[in-house]
């Protein structure tokens, strides 16, 4: 690897504060003793697809982890620093994690359908915030369904279990099921990695048409996804945010060697 | 050379040999339990009859059935599987979602396994210590206050003894199957906002159902036919019972009395209970699981 002079090891661009929906700012990120985010501030654009790339292990499910706090699950994980979202600071003690929750979605890198029927995966949120009549929560439910793309493959099908369905229907189900709380945020996890390309391609296609009216922030190990879904991209080296910037600048003259390297396919 | 013929003639050798030393050792272990169940349902078969099903149990040389015995096997088994799998579900869980690796957590589960071979005989024992023969006197502000929750053999005791060995059994199937639920489940739950214990009651309990119905199953098939735990709690009683705070009959006790006997009718009645209670561990296995039929993850 040869390292130029004149490019900048760390590099990370200006977003209009007006349009930031959550903005971090020096999040550092403890598994125990082990420090797996260094001092990253990265802003998230209001109803823009962000992607976090970067090589296994440096950081961005994590990252992602640390914006709705599912890292309070497990005693021993700690962030400090500050996460802003709309303005309030998620990271304080006495945050109500279930209202943040409800307002950031999180899909998982492995489908994960709940052991029950298709209409009871996706009315699982809502039930828990809202106490909708009968006909209200079906019309939710179905509305969720079509928004997730999924609707005209299991509309004849709703009592039956979500375990049925195929690994890309499944997936396409979990984001019916997150759209369903109305969060303002999605956290996609590394969404296609366990699918085939089919699934990929109408996965990608989904979350194309929620990109204009969710803040949408994906990890993926898939560049050309990246590229594709992303209006901005993170790169993430060992812990480190390296560089930040649009997505179309980034992938045609990425401005450090790191993230050049790691887009050229030199490592990683 | 990459392949040797010798090599492959000896490695199919060794693979034949081992299959048949396969069959042969499940070929010993079935033929010894189908010998068990031949000689169960043709001596069993033998002794049923009517009687068996409206009488109490008799005196040598009179007719009789067991209908006593069955009804307290019934009560009993009921009254310890509440009791064992409330306990053996709630405990599970803990050790799965909330105990981890602490030290605390560590230790019952030790504890649990430990209890999970305890001889029954001992569990009937220490019923008998706590619930059937109390002799625990207290000195409080000096009066001498006797603590006596029953004072005598009872179908209640013997149900807590029952559960007291079901327990175990629950506690560890249902601790084991949540552990295989994903941890993606768990947390694709907490994601959309839910609390931990409303993840558990509503996904993995769902989940593992059918794991945990295997535990109490199993749980089940052992206390139904335990003798030793109830000799010390509910005894035995010659006449029909439905009162639980009294001594009571029980197929495995009845059992137990009538095959020492000299009397051929006995021992033909302690046959009959004996396939009764084969007969009841089955049918209850099949119906449960017809009940807890569910798709396959894909």
């Amino acid at each position: 690897m040869t390292m130029t002079a004149e490019l900048p090891e760390v590099s990370i661009a200006e977003v209009d504060k007006s349009k930031v929906k959550i903005d971090v700012r020096s999040l550092d990120f403890y598994y125990g003793r082990s420090h797996a985010l260094k001092d990253v501030t990265i802003p998230f654009e209001a109803n823009a697809v962000t992607a976090l790339i970067g090589p296994s292990g440096c950081g961005k499910s994590t990252l992602l982890r640390s914006l709705n706090r599912m890292y309070a699950l497990y005693p021993g994980q700690k962030a400090t620093g500050k996460i802003m979202l709309d303005g309030e600071d998620i990271l304080r003690s006495g945050v109500n994690l279930s209202m943040l929750r409800a307002k950031i979605g999180m899909v998982f890198q492995k489908p994960t359908p709940f052991p029950m029927s298709i209409f009871d995966n996706v009315a699982f949120g809502v039930r828990l915030y809202e106490t909708l009549g009968r006909a209200q929560l079906a019309e939710r439910v179905e509305e969720s369904l079509h928004r997730a793309a999924l609707w005209d493959e299991v509309k004849d099908k709703l009592q039956t279990s979500g375990l049925g369905l195929s690994g890309g229907q499944q997936q396409r189900l979990c984001v019916a099921r997150c759209i369903a709380v109305k969060p303002e945020v999605l956290l996609l996890d590394e969404p296609t990695s366990a699918l085939d390309p089919i699934s990929s391609a109408k996965l990608e296609e989904t979350v194309t048409q929620l990109k204009n009216d969710y803040t949408i922030i994906i990890v993926t190990h898939n560049l050309g996804q990246a590229a594709r879904l992303s209006k901005y991209t993170g790169f993430m080296y060992l812990g480190e945010l390296v560089e930040f910037g649009q997505t179309a600048e980034m992938f045609t003259k990425p401005v450090t060697t790191r993230a050049s390297d790691y887009i050229t396919g030199r490592f990683g | 050379m990459a392949v040797s013929a010798r090599h492959v003639a000896a490695r199919r050798l060794g693979n034949v040999v081992f299959v048949a030393f396969c069959a042969l050792v499940t070929f010993i272990a079935l033929a010894a339990l189908a010998l068990i169940l031949y000689s169960l349902i043709v001596q069993g078969l033998g002794g049923l009859n009517l009687n068996i099903f409206t009488k109490s149990t008799p005196a040598a040389g009179t007719p009789g059935g067991l209908i006593n015995a069955i009804v307290g096997s019934i009560l009993m088994c009921v009254l310890g599987m509440i009791i064992a799998v409330t306990m053996g579900i709630l405990g599970g869980t803990w050790l799965a979602e909330y105990a981890g690796e602490s030290r605390y957590g560590t230790i019952i589960r030790f504890l649990n396994d430990v209890l999970l071979s305890a001889p029954s005989i001992l569990i009937g024992l220490f019923v008998y210590e706590i619930l059937v023969f109390p002799h625990i006197q207290v000195r409080l502000f000096g009066h001498d206050i006797k603590i006596e929750p029953f004072g005598h053999f009872s179908g209640l005791a013997g149900g807590v003894a029952l559960a007291l060995l079901a327990a175990p059994v629950i506690v560890r199937t249902t601790e084991d199957v949540l552990k295989l639920q994903p941890i993606a489940l768990r947390e694709s739950g907490v994601a959309l906002g839910a609390p931990v214990w409303h993840v558990i009651r509503t996904i993995l309990w769902r989940g593992s159902a059918s794991g945990i119905l295997t535990g109490a199953l199993l749980a089940f098939a052992r206390i139904s036919g335990e003798t030793a735990p109830l000799l010390f709690t509910a005894l035995n009683n010659q006449f029909f019972s439905w009162d639980m705070t009294h001594a009571m009959a029980s197929l495995p006790v009845v059992i137990f009395q009538d095959a020492l006997t000299p009397y051929p009718d006995l021992n033909r009645l302690a046959w009959a209970g004996a396939l009764i209670i084969a007969a009841s561990v089955l049918a209850v296995t099949i119906i449960a699981r017809a009940f807890s039929q569910e798709p396959r993850r894909s």
